[in-house]
C-alpha cells in the first residue's frame, strides 16, 4: 500500500492507501474520489484522468509513452506537469504523491 | 414516424453485432449514432491501434473491426441514421418515441442504448468568453470554407485536422498555427507542407502557445496567445479554430429516467434491461456486477438483449432458438442457399 493524495481543483484533499501495481487513476475510482474519470478505462485512450504533478514529483514518474503527449493536446487545459494519472503505477517510490486535478475532465 | 422492432442508439462494435443479432432472428432495427460514420470508439479513438482479444480473431485494428461488422451486416438492409443524436424518449402506451436533434422520430417497442460512454462531441476551449463567438467567428468544425477567404484564420491544435485545415486554407486565407507544444501528432507528409508553407510565409507558426484571451464586440478582433514561459503575443484575426479531438459526453440520456451509477446504467444480466420495460443497456455504458468493458461482452448483451427485443416486438409470437448452421429461416434471412 502507497499513500497517494488526490487535490480537487476546489482544494479539497483525499489521502488514500493505493495497492502497489494499481495505476493513479484506478486508485481514484475505485476509493471513489471525484474529479478523475478514467473513460476509456486505462488504455491511453480518452484524456479524462488528467492531473498535474508537482516538480519535486515529476522527474520519480515513469517516463511518458508514445501517445499519451498526443492524448493530452486533447486534455482539459493541458500544462508542462500534466500527466495521465492511467500511465503511473503506484509502488513505494511514490509514498505521499501528491496529484493535482483540473478544474474539469471533459 | 418510423416504425421499427427496434432502435439501436450506438453504432460501435456492440451496436452492429446486436442490429445482426436482431435480424438474424427477424426483427427489423434502425441504428443512430451521432458521429458521422460507423465504428464507435473503435473508428474514432483507435482506428490503427491493434486489438488481440476479439475471440478467433488474433488481431486486427479498430478500423479492420468494424469493417468486418459492416460486412457481417450487408445481407441485411439497415438503416443508419449517422451525424444525429436521440435527443428525447417519451412512452407512448407500450412503445417508446424517439426524438433525434435533426427532428427525426421513431416508434418503437425496444430502445436499445449502445452508447460507449455517451457521445462524441468536439472539445472546446476551456475560456469561458469563448461561447459567445462560437459559430460565428470560432469553430470547432468547418462547414463551409469559402466564409475564410482573405482572411485571417487562426487554427489550435496539433493533430491531423488541424495540420489538414492549416495546409487547405493557406491556400486563399492567412494562416497562424498555435500548438501547445512543438511536436505535432499528424501525418509527416502533411506536417513537412506546413514547414514549406511556413518557410514561405504562407503559415505562421506559434509552438508552445495557447489561447490566452479573445476579443471583440460582435465580431473577433484579436486573441492573445501565452508562450509556456508565460510571455504573451497579440494577433489580429478574423477566425479562430479549435481542433482538439473529441471528447464523450453521456448527454441527453442522463435525462431519461434511467438507474445510473456514475456514467453507466444499471441493468439486469438476463435481459440487460434497465429499470424502464424495453430500454436495454449494453456494451461500455451497463453496469452490472463482474461487467467488463470488453467488445466481447458487448457482443454477448447484445445477443441476450436482442432475444428480450422479440417478445415486445412480437407479442404473439413465440422465440424458438435455432443455429444458423442448421436453421432455414436464418439462412433465408442471410440470403445463403440451405442444404
Amino acid at each position: 500500500m502507497t499513500k497517494i493524495i488526490y487535490v480537487e481543483h476546489n482544494g479539497n484533499s483525499h489521502t488514500v492507501d493505493v495497492e502497489n501495481g494499481l495505476s493513479v487513476m484506478e486508485g481514484a475510482v475505485q476509493n471513489n474520489i471525484p474529479g478523475i474519470d478514467g473513460d476509456c478505462g486505462g488504455g491511453m485512450s480518452c484524456a479524462t484522468c488528467h492531473v498535474y504533478v508537482k516538480e519535486e514529483w515529476f522527474d520519480k514518474l515513469e517516463k511518458k509513452l508514445d501517445g499519451e503527449e498526443d492524448m493530452l493536446d486533447q486534455a482539459y487545459e493541458p500544462k508542462k506537469n500534466s500527466r495521465l494519472s492511467c500511465q503511473l503505477t503506484v509502488s513505494d517510490e511514490l509514498e505521499g504523491l501528491i496529484v493535482n486535478m483540473p478544474e474539469k475532465q471533459v | 414516424m418510423i416504425k421499427t422492432d427496434a432502435l439501436i442508439i450506438g453504432a460501435g462494435p456492440t451496436g452492429l453485432f446486436t442490429a445482426h443479432q436482431l435480424k438474424i432472428i427477424g426483427l427489423n432495427c434502425e441504428i443512430v449514432d451521432n458521429l458521422d460514420k460507423a465504428g464507435g470508439q473503435c473508428i474514432e479513438l483507435y482506428p490503427d491501434k491493434p486489438i488481440y482479444d476479439i475471440p478467433a480473431i488474433p488481431e486486427c485494428t479498430g478500423e479492420e473491426l468494424t469493417k468486418n461488422l459492416l460486412d457481417q451486416l450487408k445481407p441485411f438492409n439497415i438503416s443508419f441514421h449517422l451525424g444525429e443524436r436521440v435527443d428525447e424518449l417519451k412512452k407512448n402506451e407500450s412503445n417508446w418515441e424517439v426524438k433525434t436533434n435533426k427532428g427525426k422520430a421513431f416508434l418503437t417497442p425496444n430502445v436499445i442504448i449502445a452508447g460507449g460512454v455517451g457521445s462524441f462531441e468536439p472539445r472546446k476551449f476551456s475560456l469561458k468568453e469563448c461561447e459567445k463567438f462560437e459559430d460565428k467567428t470560432i469553430f470547432y468544425s468547418i462547414k463551409n470554407k469559402k466564409i475564410f477567404e482573405g482572411k485571417t484564420v487562426s487554427i489550435f491544435g496539433g493533430g491531423d485536422s488541424a495540420l489538414d485545415w492549416a495546409v487547405e486554407l493557406a491556400k486563399n486565407s492567412k494562416v497562424n498555427l498555435i500548438h501547445r507544444r512543438d511536436e505535432f501528432r499528424g501525418a509527416q507528409a502533411t506536417l513537412d507542407k506546413v514547414h514549406e508553407l511556413k518557410k514561405s510565409g504562407k503559415i505562421e507558426l506559434f509552438t508552445k502557445y495557447q489561447l490566452k484571451t479573445v476579443k471583440g464586440n460582435g465580431n473577433l478582433e484579436s486573441i492573445d496567445i501565452e508562450h509556456e514561459n508565460k510571455e504573451i503575443k497579440k494577433l489580429e484575426t478574423d477566425y479562430v479554430l479549435g481542433f482538439f479531438g473529441l471528447i464523450m459526453k453521456l448527454g441527453p440520456i442522463a435525462n431519461w429516467g434511467l438507474n445510473l451509477n456514475k456514467k453507466t446504467v444499471d441493468v439486469d444480466t438476463e435481459k440487460f434491461e434497465t429499470n424502464q420495460k424495453g430500454i436495454y443497456a449494453i456494451g461500455d455504458i451497463c453496469n452490472y456486477p463482474g461487467k467488463l468493458k470488453l467488445i466481447l461482452s458487448g457482443f454477448h448483451e447484445g445477443a441476450l438483449a436482442a432475444r428480450a427485443c422479440f417478445k415486445l416486438a412480437r407479442p404473439n409470437e413465440k422465440y424458438r432458438f435455432e443455429f444458423t448452421t442448421s436453421s432455414k429461416k436464418i439462412k433465408e434471412r442471410l440470403g445463403v442457399k440451405g442444404d
